[in-house]
């Protein structure tokens, strides 16, 4: 099955549909993991509604390049696109929070931007930067919430901050087919996030952002260990029945 | 409430009651205000929150509403067990809706239950503790992709065939909660029939999942209808409450007579020997049940209680310092800051 596909050739877009599709596709198997786990009943709900829009923007852009199931879960690792930050693994409440809060700022700053251009992803972008801004707010909101709650939710937040903040430079290293302005993004991205976590009474990290890897790797198919996990699990079935339909 | 007798006893509570030796005509009272509950009850109106109600009234409805919505938060389990594994991205999709969807009646029903002088978070110690029930069916496993389906076709069908009546229920909040509530869940049942559509016409394999899931799934739905009437001892005076409309029999035996052409349709069929159609009395004869077994799984004897109870548990304990953490910001911010919107920790999460 399809989701609405945009009229557009599909062949030029392809880098630019996958690396987009292929982030908010395995954020949001990350976000599905918490289904039934979450600190209150609230969250529950919130969680899986964003898990739902960000699979919503994955079928779209996958199908812009190809077909969204066989792209999804015949494909294996090393022809992923999404950056690292998104398949890390939930870890605490913190962490996800933390991921959240880098990944949702940046992807509003890019779908803001693509949405005010005139290219092939305009359409999405418009439509989609209304449910991140959803999305920032939310972890934006724990964000203060757990930076400024109790010593204990401070310490954990600020821990998250921390052993995250290597994968965020990699969310600024170009996209091919995206035409942005990506230094001027990450400068923006770093003035908004420096300034929720100092709100938040958290000290902004100042670790590398990047890992041992070049930035980009995530981008080239290069991943981390728990990606190939999380994959086995969510193309198991689909590939224990070739060719069924669902 | 609408009568005049019962407007007269609005504002009062249950426990005045208890005064009834100190005041020479408090007697009376109790008894006009029992008088105006029955009257209210038998011209089929609405009690609400703040009239009058009998004690064992208020009782049972904090029990059958706070066994629902635990059922409904219990409920996410077996099913959020595949959305990591559902085989596409559209069932997926439906998938983690129907789970957002099942946190959200869990919302409205603790609602609903907060409305008789309860919290949610004493209903859930009392869940966590093993002190209040949930529906045993979600005791049973989901062993393969077919039992998403199977629970949406059987277990929602059953809910609904259940739960319709209870938007007729004597109780106001009870019953506007399940007229959203049963809108959802007849989508849930549609969707969870379509996908044993799709999988009984697939390939062999998919038709003998669906089938498998089929056999395993159809006993334990007749079993959420309750004991039989014989045994059942809270049916009586739930009836003359009109918090239920129709005995445990009489709602299994209608969901009997629905899904044996819905089976047939899918191409399924129903894992029950002695299932035909009586002519005389215009329904289908169907077998015995295993009591036996309702009864172990109640007790806490069946597959996944242990399993389902100790997730819920943990998921409450490890969510602890998120909860106290909202609460100590809401506090830190209450001062200075305009409205209501930050004096509890819950309403920040309330607001996400």
């Amino acid at each position: 099955m399809t989701a609405d596909v945009p009229d557009a050739p599909t062949a030029a877009l392809t880098p630019a549909a996958l690396a987009l599709g292929d982030d908010a596709l395995v954020l949001s198997h990350r976000l599905g993991e918490w289904a039934g786990h979450a600190p209150v009943l609230e969250e529950e709900v919130a969680l899986a509604n964003i898990a739902l829009d960000l699979l919503g923007q994955a079928r779209i852009l996958l199908s812009m390049a190809g077909d969204e199931d066989e792209l999804a879960y015949l494909r294996e690792e090393r022809a992923f696109r999404n950056v690292q930050l998104v398949e890390q693994p939930n870890g605490d409440f913190a962490h996800t929070i933390a991921r959240q809060l880098y990944f949702s700022a940046y992807q509003h700053l890019l779908y803001a931007a693509l949405a005010a251009g005139d290219g092939p992803f305009a359409p999405l972008a418009a439509k989609a930067v209304k449910e991140v801004a959803y999305h920032r707010d939310h972890a934006e909101q724990w964000t203060l919430r757990l930076g400024d709650g109790t010593d204990v939710s401070h310490e954990r937040m600020q821990r998250a901050c921390d052993a995250l903040w290597r994968y965020t430079g990699e969310l600024f290293q170009p996209v091919q087919g995206l035409d942005a302005d990506w230094a001027g993004m990450e400068a923006a991205w770093l003035e908004t996030v420096g300034d929720v976590l100092r709100r938040a009474t958290l000290t902004v990290p100042e670790g590398p952002r990047s890992g041992a890897w070049t930035a980009g790797a995530g981008r080239q198919g290069l991943h981390t260990e728990p990606f190939g996990r999380m994959l086995a699990e969510m193309q198991h079935l689909h590939r224990s029945h070739p060719g069924a339909s669902w | 409430m609408a009568t005049a007798a019962a407007h007269r006893t609005a504002g009062t509570r249950a426990h005045d009651a208890h005064d009834a030796h100190d005041r020479p005509d408090a007697v009376h009272d109790t008894a006009a205000y029992e008088q105006a509950f029955d009257a209210a009850v038998a011209a089929d109106e609405r009690i609400e929150p703040r009239d009058w109600m009998p004690d064992a009234y208020r009782a049972t409805l904090v029990r059958q509403i706070a066994q629902h919505a635990h059922s409904e938060i219990v409920g996410m389990q077996p099913e959020a067990n595949w959305i990591t594994r559902a085989p596409s991205l559209r069932r997926k999709a439906i998938l983690m809706a129907k789970v957002q969807d099942e946190a959200g009646h869990g919302l409205y029903l603790y609602s609903a239950a907060e409305t008789l002088g309860v919290g949610r978070d004493e209903l859930l110690d009392k869940l966590h503790s093993g002190r209040q029930k949930y529906s045993s069916i979600f005791n049973y496993p989901t062993l393969t992709w077919a039992d998403v389906g199977a629970i949406g076709w059987l277990v929602d069908g059953a809910a609904i065939t259940n739960q319709v009546p209870l938007c007729r229920c004597s109780y106001g909040p009870y019953a506007r909660a399940m007229v959203r509530i049963c809108k959802e869940e007849s989508f849930h049942q549609r969707q969870g029939y379509e996908l044993l559509l799709a999988l009984s016409r697939g390939t062999p394999e998919q038709h003998a999942m669906a089938q498998d899931a089929v056999d395993r799934w159809w006993w334990p739905s007749l079993m959420m209808f309750g004991p039989p009437d014989d045994a059942s001892q809270h049916s009586a005076q739930s009836m003359a409450w009109k918090i239920k409309r129709h005995s445990n029999d009489e709602l299994r035996q209608r969901f009997v007579d629905i899904c044996v052409p819905q089976a047939a349709s899918l191409g399924l069929t129903l894992p029950d020997p002695d299932l035909k159609w009586n002519e005389e009395r215009g329904h289908h004869d169907f077998g015995p049940i295993d009591w036996t077994e309702f009864w172990d799984v109640l007790k806490g004897n069946g597959p996944c209680n242990e399993q389902r109870l100790a997730q819920r548990r943990r998921a409450h304990e490890e969510g602890a310092w998120v909860r106290r953490a909202a609460a100590a910001h809401a506090a830190k911010h209450a001062r200075g800051t305009t409205g209501p919107a930050r004096t509890t920790g819950e309403t920040g999460a309330t607001r996400a």
